[in-house]
């Protein structure tokens, strides 16, 4: 049961070594990455030399593993947003989150598969070949952040860096069977990560325990001065959270479950039991139907794409405009279409305005409710392939998350069992910067169920 | 290709019959120290190529805009100083179109909130009316080959990213010369406010003209805009601006004798030809698929700041306000003061040197700067001793000369016949005759030469 307080501890006992640690998790991933396709660049030798070298443990992060989707910018160290347009991009920068990490000690293994720029729910339109589920080679890991939430379910290692859009993180991880938490927008900063939604995208940690995500969360937030966009708030004291014990009131939604496989229903019904158990009341609440967010979302984030693909023009990435993938040239082209003259009342500016009505919504509902809880898939990881005859998989596959995305929110996917051998999501969300709150509803959970302790067959410990 | 005559007679028919109508986009870049949304220096000019750049301003993936404070206040102090109505609550949006120099295949810029609008500029007793003055951002430079012996073309990134300002007047101006003054005094107010040298050789200042010249009668009827109007790209100079107004009058004045419409198109200006030639066509307004920019939050300003800005532009003398000092305060005739005020320069120097020499003509010290007799960057003790050293000197006229010396020459015999006989104090003695007959304040060295030359004749 490894956490990173535990592998720092380890460290500074001297009952370890980061360096052994690190060649025994190459040595597993090389053994694994054919089949599961998770990482596209590995870091070896840096990450070798980087423990090898390390003598002071002090930093919260030192020699701890750490797997990054490749839609951060890592300085000498080939990005590609899993789109062969940007094959030999190797950038001359970090980005924010990564510095901080490294700032922090922590040791980067390699750059993880996607959704080729971030475009789906499957990691099966990445440009390299798509990313299976450690529960079940033959199906899908969700996505975009699949490579990520892939290894760190197979614990190689089990912390990884996700970015979301709109389910990227929880989808991902729920199919994988992991927590992943998805900040507000504006927490974390963007500077360094590939734009794709440029209004929505947030990155934010995949682990195995509620904790680990919790102190992620801690090292990463904050004001950026490079990201006109991240808030000036101050950044609370998560690890904290983990012992606040508070009781919430919980609301439920009737449409959160339209849709939703009745295996998932009965898995969350459970959940909802010992989440009663522990103290906290449900109360029934309407919320918008996020089945409209899907339109909403989709040409919020087409019409964002467009714009921020352009710069991919064949003049200085080596690689012209026809490596493009479909599903970029079919969003860049809704997206334009979206944005032109006489269509953009018609769909952007209209998009806008249901978008205020969607925050306006969720305001109304956080008076009643401290936090919303919901499925956070209709259904469980589905086969390879299934992603790539629906153009619009993403949006179905992350129609429970995308209203919370729209509005900003920050929200967190929990693993709650297993059906038919495939891992059940619960979802949690909450009003604007209630991360705290999340992390302490989530550790009670966790305490109380330890479904860390679910995992696939192959499993690593490190 | 046989030249057309540039300049029309103004008793050609044309002038009866035609009217032009021209609307303005300057482009200023503010001499901020860094760029409009990253840290690079803005300062370009003359450094080598691409060693002024960074993820931001290059268009890297992941990196993002963060707006320059000081551009947003000097694009704010600009409106305030052209008349404006400033927009509390503005925000960037994106701008996309495709071209090699522009890294992002967006430029920031602001379309339906700018900053500043509804503003004028009084032009000799006309008012021009400013629509709206707003921010955005340079991009690259496209360098072509023949630079550098081969047939590649090249992109500078050092002025990607500097901040522009736009200036967009209503379609106000009716002549060639009229632009030029317009342009001329739009260039002294924003380097009187110093935010920008305004160099249209450097390219820090750019004008784009639009010109449609219409049926004068049918203007009196209706005052409508037609529905072309040609923009004019490509001009570096005030001159030039003049010049291809002028061609364009000509031009469009011409097509619409034979009955034809001029087109809308965009056009470019050959100082060599003295022509303007049709770069791409217009007819049909390009998409730039305009959005607000994710990246920036809507920019809310505080009214305390626009206050502040205000009270700020009431201490920064004007070029109006320079004029007439120089000739209320400083009693300076109206040719001079406009030397003084159309060089900012000058006029600084000169205001600032001037305090210092309180007791010496102002309007000869002012000629002394002019005529570049006394340097203008010396510091205010050197410049006042030199000036006075200057100024003293009396104009005497040669007759005046030869008569005193002369007269000297007559009325001491002793000495002259001294100094013939090689002495050499006696030329000081007549020396100091003549001067106390002209006075001390004359040019000694030309005196003494004078001296020499007759006493050699009387021998």
């Amino acid at each position: 049961m490894t956490t990173i307080n535990r592998l720092r501890q380890s460290y500074r006992t001297k009952k370890r070594h980061p360096a052994e640690l690190i060649s025994g998790l190459f040595k597993q991933i090389k053994k694994l990455n054919p089949q599961l396709n998770a990482y596209l660049t590995l870091n070896e030798e840096l990450a070798l030399k980087q423990a090898n070298e390390l003598k002071n443990f002090d930093l919260p992060l030192a020699g701890i593993p750490i797997a990054i989707k490749d839609n951060f910018c890592t300085k000498d160290l080939r990005t590609t947003a899993s789109a062969k347009l940007l094959d030999d991009f190797v950038p001359p920068y970090d980005a924010t989150v990564i510095k901080k990490l490294k700032d922090n000690g922590a040791i980067i293994i390699g750059k993880t598969n996607m959704d080729a720029w971030a475009h789906g729910s499957s990691t099966e339109t990445s440009d390299y070949g798509p990313t299976t589920n450690p529960y079940d080679l033959n199906r899908l890991p969700g996505g975009s952040s699949g490579g990520s939430a892939a290894a760190v379910a197979s614990g190689l290692p089990p912390f990884a860096l996700g970015s979301e859009t709109a389910g990227s993180i929880r989808q991902p991880a729920a199919w994988c069977g992991v927590v992943g938490l998805k900040p507000t927008y504006g927490r974390v900063s963007r500077y360094g990560l590939i734009a794709m939604g440029s209004s929505l995208d947030c990155p934010g940690p995949l682990t195995r325990h509620v904790e680990d995500a919790a102190l992620l969360l801690g090292l990463l937030a904050g004001y950026d001065k490079y990201d006109a966009t991240s808030t000036k708030e101050p950044v609370d004291n998560y690890l904290k959270a983990l012992k606040a014990k508070r009781k919430f009131t919980l609301g439920i939604s009737d449409d959160y479950f339209e849709g939703v496989d009745s295996k998932i229903i009965n898995e969350f019904m459970k959940a909802k039991r010992i989440l009663e158990k522990l103290g906290h009341n449900f109360k029934k609440i309407k919320l918008i139907n996020p089945k409209y967010s899907i339109s909403l979302y989709t040409i919020l984030q087409r019409a964002e794409v467009s714009s921020n693909l352009c710069r991919y023009d064949g003049v200085r990435f080596g690689k012209p405009r026809s490596s493009f993938s479909q599903q970029a040239k079919r969003r860049m082209m809704l997206g334009a279409f979206t944005l032109s003259v006489g269509y953009y009342d018609a769909y952007y500016l209209k998009a806008q305005k249901i978008r205020t009505l969607i925050i306006n919504n969720f305001k109304e509902a956080f008076k009643q409710v401290d936090l919303i809880v919901a499925p956070t898939t209709p259904v469980t990881a589905l086969k390879l392939g299934e992603s790539e005859t629906n153009p619009m998989f993403g949006e179905v596959m992350d129609q429970l998350i995308e209203a919370s995305s729209i509005a900003g929110l920050p929200g967190i996917n929990l693993p709650i069992g297993l059906q038919q051998g495939l891992p059940v999501g619960l979802q949690i969300f909450g009003p604007h910067l209630s991360e705290t709150e999340i992390i302490d509803l989530a550790k009670q959970y966790e305490d109380e169920t330890a479904f860390y302790q679910i995992k696939p067959s192959d499993f690593y410990e490190i | 290709m046989k030249t057309k005559p540039l300049f029309i007679k103004l008793s050609h028919p044309i002038f009866m019959k035609y009217k032009t109508i021209i609307g303005l986009e300057t482009h200023v870049e503010l001499a901020t120290e860094s760029k409009m949304f990253c840290g690079c220096s803005g300062n370009y000019f003359g450094q080598s190529p691409n060693s002024q750049v960074c993820p931001v301003c290059l268009g890297l993936p992941g990196a993002l805009p963060v707006p320059n404070e000081q551009a947003i206040k000097w694009t704010v102090l600009i409106g305030l100083a052209l008349n404006c109505q400033i927009n509390l609550s503005s925000y960037f949006e994106r701008k996309h179109y495709f071209y090699p120099d522009l890294p992002k295949g967006y430029q920031i810029s602001q379309y339906a909130k700018p900053l500043c609008q509804n503003g004028y500029l009084m032009v000799n007793n006309r008012k021009i009316r400013i629509n709206r003055v707003h921010l955005e951002e340079d991009t690259g430079k496209l360098l072509h080959g023949q630079q550098f012996n081969d047939k590649g073309s090249y992109i500078d990134f050092n002025r990607s990213g500097v901040p522009l300002v736009e200036i967009v007047t209503e379609p106000d101006v009716e002549s060639a010369p009229q632009a030029a003054k317009y342009l001329k005094q739009l260039q002294l107010i924003i380097q009187y406010l110093n935010v920008s040298d305004c160099d249209m050789e450097k390219g820090s200042m750019r004008c784009e003209p639009n010109i449609s010249v219409v049926n004068y009668n049918s203007w009196q009827k209706n005052q409508q805009l037609p529905d072309y109007k040609v923009e004019v790209k490509n001009i570096n100079s005030f001159r030039f601006v003049q010049q291809a107004i002028a061609f364009e009058e000509e031009r469009q004045a011409l097509l619409l004798d034979k009955n034809q419409q001029p087109k809308q198109e965009t056009r470019r200006y050959l100082e060599s030809k003295r022509q303007t030639e049709a770069m791409r066509s217009k007819e049909f307004a390009q998409d730039y698929r305009y959005f607000p920019e994710p990246d920036i939050p809507p920019l809310e300003l505080n009214p305390t700041l626009i206050q502040k800005l205000n009270k700020q532009l009431q201490t920064i003398d004007l070029p109006t306000q320079r004029l007439e000092k120089l000739m209320k305060d400083y009693g300076l005739s109206s040719e001079t003061a406009l030397v003084l005020t159309e060089n900012k320069k000058l006029g600084d120097n000169y205001l600032r040197l001037v305090k210092n020499s309180q007791d010496l003509d102002k309007t000869k010290l002012a000629n002394l700067l002019i005529n570049k007799k006394i340097a203008a960057d010396l510091n205010p003790d050197d410049f006042f001793t030199q000036a006075k050293h200057l100024l003293s000197k009396k104009n005497i006229d040669q007759a005046t000369f030869d008569q005193t010396i002369e007269k000297v020459i007559i009325d001491n015999p002793k000495a002259v016949a001294d100094y013939r006989q090689g002495k050499q104090t006696a030329l000081q003695f007549l020396l100091g005759q003549c001067l106390r007959t002209l006075g001390r304040q004359i040019e000694v060295e030309q005196l003494k030469h004078l001296l020499v030359e007759k006493l050699a004749l009387k021998k």
